[in-house]
């Protein structure tokens, strides 16, 4: 057992996978001595060498489509995203290759690729570099989405994702970098299996990443009144573990979506709706969905506060379901 | 060329704007006051000053991350910048934009831009927004070394060409895209030979001289007035601090670091000046107390302005549609 900070974690899978197979790379912007820009890949450079931490050009399309081409013929590459915000300059080598070849191609090619990328506000970084894009990619069907919250399953789902033939993208909290937490186990951790983190019978809180975090601190408020509350931390947004949320709901009979994207059209409506549509039975509410404004992400801290949401938020909705 | 000794005092006390603007910005973001990521123009000074003398109020410019340099060149408010820099509701984008995000309609500033590369496309709009409305205004995209192996180089400088657009495109090499040395993110030196590929003229010039780019830019600009299309300007210069605030940059060699400080455009101009009987000693001094003046003033305006209310982050999504807003 160990503490390790987040950003360990991502770089200790990576690492894991590439001692023990060469085709495994990585590569992105100042990814290579630099470490790159949040230090995830600090010392890899030095231990795996150039050929196999590579430095790009600030050329998205061609990182993206660098990892397709590269899955296509034989390497497990892992490209690197400095800010997920950056995933449009590449779009069109997700969106119309990396997900589509395999299914054009009749199942005759597989694409073991990994998109890394940060994602989250909190950091005054504004409206280009603080988005939460994943309902961008749980939207394409043939990629994968994941999304970790701890150490451990940043490990545990970096290495099933390198070991996954399919496209893979792998969202990063980014405020959850330096934050240590305890690593028990680097054995891989499946894709589309959630975690209860805690446990209660009144109220399920659906969320994953960052949010986690705001949900345990809404938890502590909800017990405070009487209310407890479950939290399952998805992990991975697609697959999704809906028998997990279905056994969490049949339990609770009340569910809070939370999620820190735009609530427009964000993954949080997506799992909603699943919800109404497949466990409409056993809810005695309607489900809460909580995400950001539907705004660009503001600069000034007390408005990117505001449009974040956050722990009083689900309280409150939570208090508005008894 | 011809420069009157008028506008060489202008360029002076641009380039010291800049600089002590960015001085002040850095002490702030060190200091915890200024939130978000500060990309400092220091070192580059000699080029958006010197470009920006040959525009008018009603040409355009668009900028990148490390834009204070172009905005304060093209006119930009100390005040209004400083207090966006402090997240104030009188700030040029009313807290929304910060550092990485100030722009200026009125005075033709399209904006600084956290995405790498998005500039260069922007204003091939500029351009043939332009040519449609048959002005003889013009648009400068500044861009970095880093920028250009976006695609977004390549297909706007070619959409430029075969339009004939009245772009001056401004490369400020100043030899690194973060930690990538020109050397290792392209296989050529002077960014300036890629115009052959489009067909318009280019040139590369010291950028850490502003006369030298002002020379490159009067040309480029009468040229594009002229309807003759556009050009691609290469200033060769140096970023003194790291990528942004707060990156010790430890990829930079020593030397070369050293080297490029011998030649900070700032000192050098105020001694050419000086040598040259455009200013005295004391006059230099004059303007640097000025300008010294005006930071300080700035930065007591921006203290003084009013946060603002959260509610204010539903506004201007749209022209038209205000967002709901969060009951808290
Ligand atoms: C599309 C995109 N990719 C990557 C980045 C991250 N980034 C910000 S500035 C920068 C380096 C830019 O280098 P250059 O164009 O030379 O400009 P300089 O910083 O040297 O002024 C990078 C990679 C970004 N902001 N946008
Ligand atoms: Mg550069």
């Amino acid at each position: 057992m160990s503490i390790m900070t987040y950003a360990e974690g991502i770089r200790e899978g990576m690492s894991i996978r590439m001692r023990e197979n060469p085709n495994v790379v990585l590569f992105g912007e100042d990814v290579g001595a630099f470490g790159g820009c949040f230090g995830v890949s600090a010392g890899m450079f030095d231990e795996f060498g150039p050929e196999r931490v590579r430095d790009t050009p600030i050329s998205e399309g061609a990182i993206i489509g660098c990892a397709v081409g590269a899955a296509a013929t034989g390497l497990r590459p892992i490209a690197e995203l400095m800010f997920c915000d950056f995933l449009t300059v590449g779009m069109d080598q997700l969106v119309n290759q990396a997900a589509k070849m395999r299914y054009m191609f009749g199942g005759k090619i597989n694409m073991p690729m990994v998109v890394r990328m940060p994602a989250g506000a909190g950091s005054g970084a504004a409206a280009q570099h603080s988005q939460s894009l994943e309902a961008w990619c749980t939207h394409i069907p043939g990629l994968k989405v994941v999304y970790p919250s701890t150490a451990e399953d940043a490990l545990g789902l970096m290495l099933s994702a390198i070991d996954d033939d399919n496209p893979v993208i792998f969202f990063e909290g980014k405020l959850l970098y330096g934050m240590k937490s305890e690593v028990s186990s680097k054995e891989p951790i499946p894709l589309g299996k959630g975690k209860i983190v805690r446990e209660g019978g009144d109220v399920s809180i659906i969320t994953y990443g960052r949010q986690v975090f705001d949900a345990a601190k809404a938890a502590d408020l909800l017990a405070k009144d009487g209310i407890e509350a479950e939290i399952i931390d998805l992990r991975s947004l697609y697959p999704l573990d809906k028998a997990l949320i279905e056994q969490s709901i049949a339990k609770t009979h009340k569910a809070i979506v939370l999620t820190e994207e735009v609530k427009r059209g964000g993954y949080g409506g997506e799992i909603s709706a699943t919800i109404a549509e497949e466990f409409f039975d056993s809810l005695d509410a309607p489900v809460a969905r909580i995400g950001a404004l539907n705004t660009p992400v503001p600069f000034a801290p007390v408005l990117e506060q505001y449009y974040m949401p956050n722990e009083m938020d689900v309280v409150a909705a939570a208090k508005n379901m008894f | 060329m011809e420069i009157s000794n008028e506008l060489m005092k202008d360029i002076y006390l641009q380039m010291r704007r800049i600089r002590d603007f960015e001085g002040t910005a850095a002490k702030l973001f060190a200091d915890g006051e200024v939130p978000g990521f500060v990309h400092l123009y220091m070192g580059e000074e000699a080029i958006a000053p010197a470009v920006c003398a040959c525009l008018r109020d009603d040409d355009f410019i668009t900028s990148t991350h490390r834009g204070h340099g172009h905005i304060i060149a093209k006119g930009g408010d100390l005040n209004l910048m400083m207090a966006e820099l402090l997240g104030r509701e009188t700030g040029y984008c009313k807290g929304k934009g910060g550092s990485m995000h100030i722009a200026d309609r009125d005075k033709g500033i399209l904006g600084a831009n956290g995405i790498v590369g998005a500039g260069h496309c922007i204003s091939t709009g500029a351009g043939l927004s332009i040519k449609l409305r048959k002005t003889d205004q013009v648009c400068v995209c500044f861009f970095g070394d880093g920028s250009t192996n976006q695609g977004t180089f390549h297909e706007a400088l070619n959409m430029a060409s075969i339009w004939k657009l009245p772009i001056i495109f401004v490369c400020e090499n100043n030899h690194y895209g973060i930690s990538m040395s020109q050397a290792r993110h392209q296989a050529i030196k002077d960014v300036s030979d890629r115009a052959a590929a489009y067909n318009m003229p280019g040139v590369s010039v010291d950028g850490n001289d502003p006369l030298a780019v002002y020379e490159a830019a009067f040309e480029a600009v009468a040229r594009a007035r002229a309807g003759k299309g556009p050009t691609l300007i290469e200033c060769k210069t140096y970023r003194q601090h790291g990528h942004f605030e707060g990156d010790p940059a430890t990829y930079k060699p020593k030397e070369e670091q050293a080297a490029w400080m011998e030649k900070d455009p700032l000192p050098r101009f105020a001694k050419f000046l000086e040598d040259n009987g455009v200013m005295t000693a004391k006059e230099i001094e004059t303007v640097d107390a000025q300008v010294a003046q005006q930071i300080k003033d700035a930065i007591e305006f921006a203290k003084a302005q009013p946060i603002p209310s959260p509610e204010s982050a539903v506004v201007d999504v749209y022209s038209d549609i205000v967002e709901e807003v969060r009951v808290r």
